[in-house]
């Protein structure tokens, strides 16, 4: 019996991370309640530190390490690369929003830290066992940031809401995969490939397993019927931990589903497309539809999100480069445009109020015209009106799904965002037609504008040229297959 | 081998009665007792299956432990169950088609050829001087390594939300800070007060 120990160097930004995450948290309790910003600048530092790793050894080849259960290719490295972006926009964003709220504890940070581990080893998983646990590292950080609000009533039954419903999408999840081990006999995702591949496994274990996975994956990816609790949970959470739950873990949602279904059960694509489909259509009706009847911005987004998912989710039902490589592009320009609309909303909120209302919104032109503006092309690119990026991510989604002869489905999604672009275009009314309720100017740090403005612009400039982010995607995708 | 069998059915038999027990009886306390039963015939199954540490951790930690802190908390909160059961016959139909759908799939996954003893033939027993705790020690710390260094990490995922979530310092608490104490002046605690003395009349 040898044991030779793995090579570590390829998951150097994990190890990376996991020391600073400890790092943070004693630092916090050293510096003390004066001087929380301690643990802010660390967790800035962190982030920065795992994106130089990762961008210097950034690899074109898969190089697996650990028994073969961590995998490090391009795909990874772009994707955690763009979590690592999310997350300090994020703590940016919401710097000011925590602290007003009496949230700046050292706790939101190691929170949110390990929540990014845990979407890092989700992303770089190749065995189911990691795909699992990156998962729950990253729920279970995210159950606790929802309830870190104990006092608020709301925020204590979306805790209870998320924590009881992933839960039981973790239960689905780990059925299916016993079952899909049933079958091959290994867990290790690319050994699941050549069993099935050779057809040494009996297909309807298979398939069983395959429903349970696709459930699990549609409760974490909030897609219909499996929705319900997105949207109590985006409007109990408070604002800065919504903005985290509906940015970053998508970019890990979408890395878990190249793994699991694409790269692990690819051979039963023919089985998995039918399920996507009915998820995709099923999310943008309920989505769309249910978002029009939401006066709360939190719930009316949470709606959008679900839609948005129905969208990422046709770009997986062409299996080919190019459906996964527009489905990237559309998760990328989707937590832009959310990072930027629910730091609008946290601009909005003041220390004492919550901007929760799609009212609050009403005459920010008058108050602010430039917010206003950045507001107009976040809300131009949700409901994907041309030059935006949001239209180019819809669009090459939809030529994914024409080229693999889904023309109806192409139909009804064009259909449903145009409901859609309803309840997006009545902010912009609300915010350049309406008179505003209150004159009180928006404050903002010098960093939050900046940002801001930049992430406005990022959606304008990506959509008019759209190449290169789409390059990078099909190159991610293209180098890991 | 007729004896295992015994053993085999007597487990199984007593294990899918407490199962039943557990979601279908009225008083939570028995309902968690229940689920202790079950959680220890189902270690007398995995002994048969030669998981003998398995069993015994299953146990010591769900039996010893996660239970007991089980009963504490059913036992020490006043629930409702009238107010948990509200609504329950309203989505009983709807409930019961999905589970029957999922129980007759299954059983037809399970019970069906695929699982058979031509599929996966019965291995062959270990000898008395092997130990699957060493074994299982052994690909934990190699093979796994990385699994299991995630789940420590978890682990304190979890004691760090759970001390956050519950610890809070409130106002009316009525501790001594001891570094005060220790630093307290006679000034603080006496005042001196002048006044002029007063003759007797």
């Amino acid at each position: 019996m040898n044991f030779i120990p793995p090579d570590l160097a390829p998951a150097s930004s994990e190890i990376f991370m996991l020391i600073m995450v400890c790092v943070v948290m004693l630092a916090d309790i050293a510096a003390g309640e004066s001087r929380r910003y301690v643990a802010y600048l660390l967790t800035q530092i962190t982030l920065l530190g795992c994106a130089i790793l990762t961008f210097v050894s950034f690899s074109t080849e898969s190089i697996l390490t650990f028994h073969g259960m961590f995998v490090d290719d391009s795909m990874a490295d772009i994707l955690k690369l763009m979590v690592y972006g999310t997350v300090s926009a994020v703590l940016v964003y919401s710097h000011s929003y925590i602290s007003d709220r009496g949230m700046l504890k050292g706790e939101f940070f190691s929170l949110i830290l390990f929540a990014t581990l845990g979407m890092m080893v989700m992303i770089s998983a190749s065995h189911f066992l990691t795909l699992y646990i990156g998962l729950e590292l990253l729920s279970l950080s995210l159950y606790a940031l929802v309830a870190l609000r104990r006092d608020s009533l709301m925020a204590t039954e979306a805790a209870m809401k998320f924590f009881v419903l992933g839960a039981l999408a973790s239960g689905f999840l780990l059925y299916g995969m016993s079952m899909i081990y049933g079958a091959t006999g290994t867990l290790h995702v690319s050994q699941v490939a050549q069993i099935i591949q050779s057809g040494a496994s009996s297909k309807e274990v298979l398939i069983v397993g395959l429903v349970f996975i696709v459930a699990g994956i549609a409760f974490k990816l909030s897609a219909a019927p499996f929705h319900m609790w997105a949207p109590d949970v985006y409007q109990g959470a408070p604002t800065a931990v919504t903005l985290f739950i509906g940015s970053a873990p998508k970019l890990a949602a979408f890395g878990f589903v190249m793994r699991l279904l694409v790269e692990g059960m690819g051979e039963m694509v023919a089985d998995w497309q039918g399920m996507l489909v009915i998820l995709a259509v099923l999310s943008m009706a309920v989505g769309n539809i249910a978002a029009i009847a939401q006066t709360n911005i939190k719930r009316m987004l949470a709606y959008s999100t679900i839609s948005h998912m129905g969208f990422l989710l046709l770009g997986f039902i062409s299996a080919d480069t190019n459906g996964y490589s527009s489905a990237l592009f559309y998760v990328i320009a989707y937590v832009l445009m959310t990072l930027g609309i629910f730091a609008m909303i946290m601009l909005l909120c003041r220390s004492g109020f919550e901007a929760e209302n799609i009212d609050d919104f009403k005459g920010l032109n008058k108050r602010n015209s430039w917010y206003a503006f950045i507001t107009l092309l976040l809300m131009l690119s949700l409901a994907g009106i041309p030059p935006m990026i949001g239209f180019y991510a819809k669009f090459a989604v939809l030529q994914a799904v024409v080229n693999a002869g889904y023309i109806w489905l192409a139909v009804v999604a064009v259909l449903f965002s145009l409901i859609g672009a309803f309840y997006y275009l009545r902010i912009i009314k609300l915010m350049y037609f309406d008179d505003p309720e209150t004159v009180e100017p928006l404050v903002s740090n010098s960093d939050v504008r900046i940002l801001l403005s930049a992430n406005g612009f990022a959606v304008l400039a990506l959509g008019i040229f759209p190449q290169a982010l789409m390059g990078l995607s099909f190159y991610a995708i293209q180098n890991s297959m | 081998m007729i004896f295992q069998d015994i053993l085999f059915y007597f487990f199984s038999a007593i294990l899918i009665a407490s199962a039943l027990g557990v979601i279908t009886v009225r008083n939570p306390v028995n309902s968690a007792l229940l689920l202790v039963l079950s959680f220890v015939t189902c270690a007398g199954l995995w002994l048969l299956l030669e998981a003998e540490f398995l069993a015994i951790t299953l146990v010591l930690v769900y039996v010893g432990a996660v239970m007991v802190l089980f009963l504490f908390v059913v036992m020490m909160l006043d629930i409702n169950l009238d107010q948990l059961r509200e609504g329950f016959w309203k989505w009983f139909p709807f409930g019961a088609v999905i589970a029957l759908v999922m129980v007759v799939e299954i059983s037809m996954v399970l019970m069906g050829k695929y699982f058979g003893h031509e599929e996966m033939p019965i291995p062959e027993p270990k000898g008395a001087d092997y130990s699957n705790t060493k074994e299982l020690g052994r690909l934990i710390y190699t093979e796994y390594v990385y699994a299991f260094e995630l789940a420590a990490v978890l682990l304190l995922v979890a004691m760090i939300a759970a001390i956050a979530l519950t610890l809070r310092h409130r106002e009316d608490k009525k501790s001594t800070n001891p570094s005060k104490q220790v630093k307290v002046r006679k000034e603080d605690r006496i005042r001196i007060v002048n006044m002029p003395t007063e003759k007797k009349e």
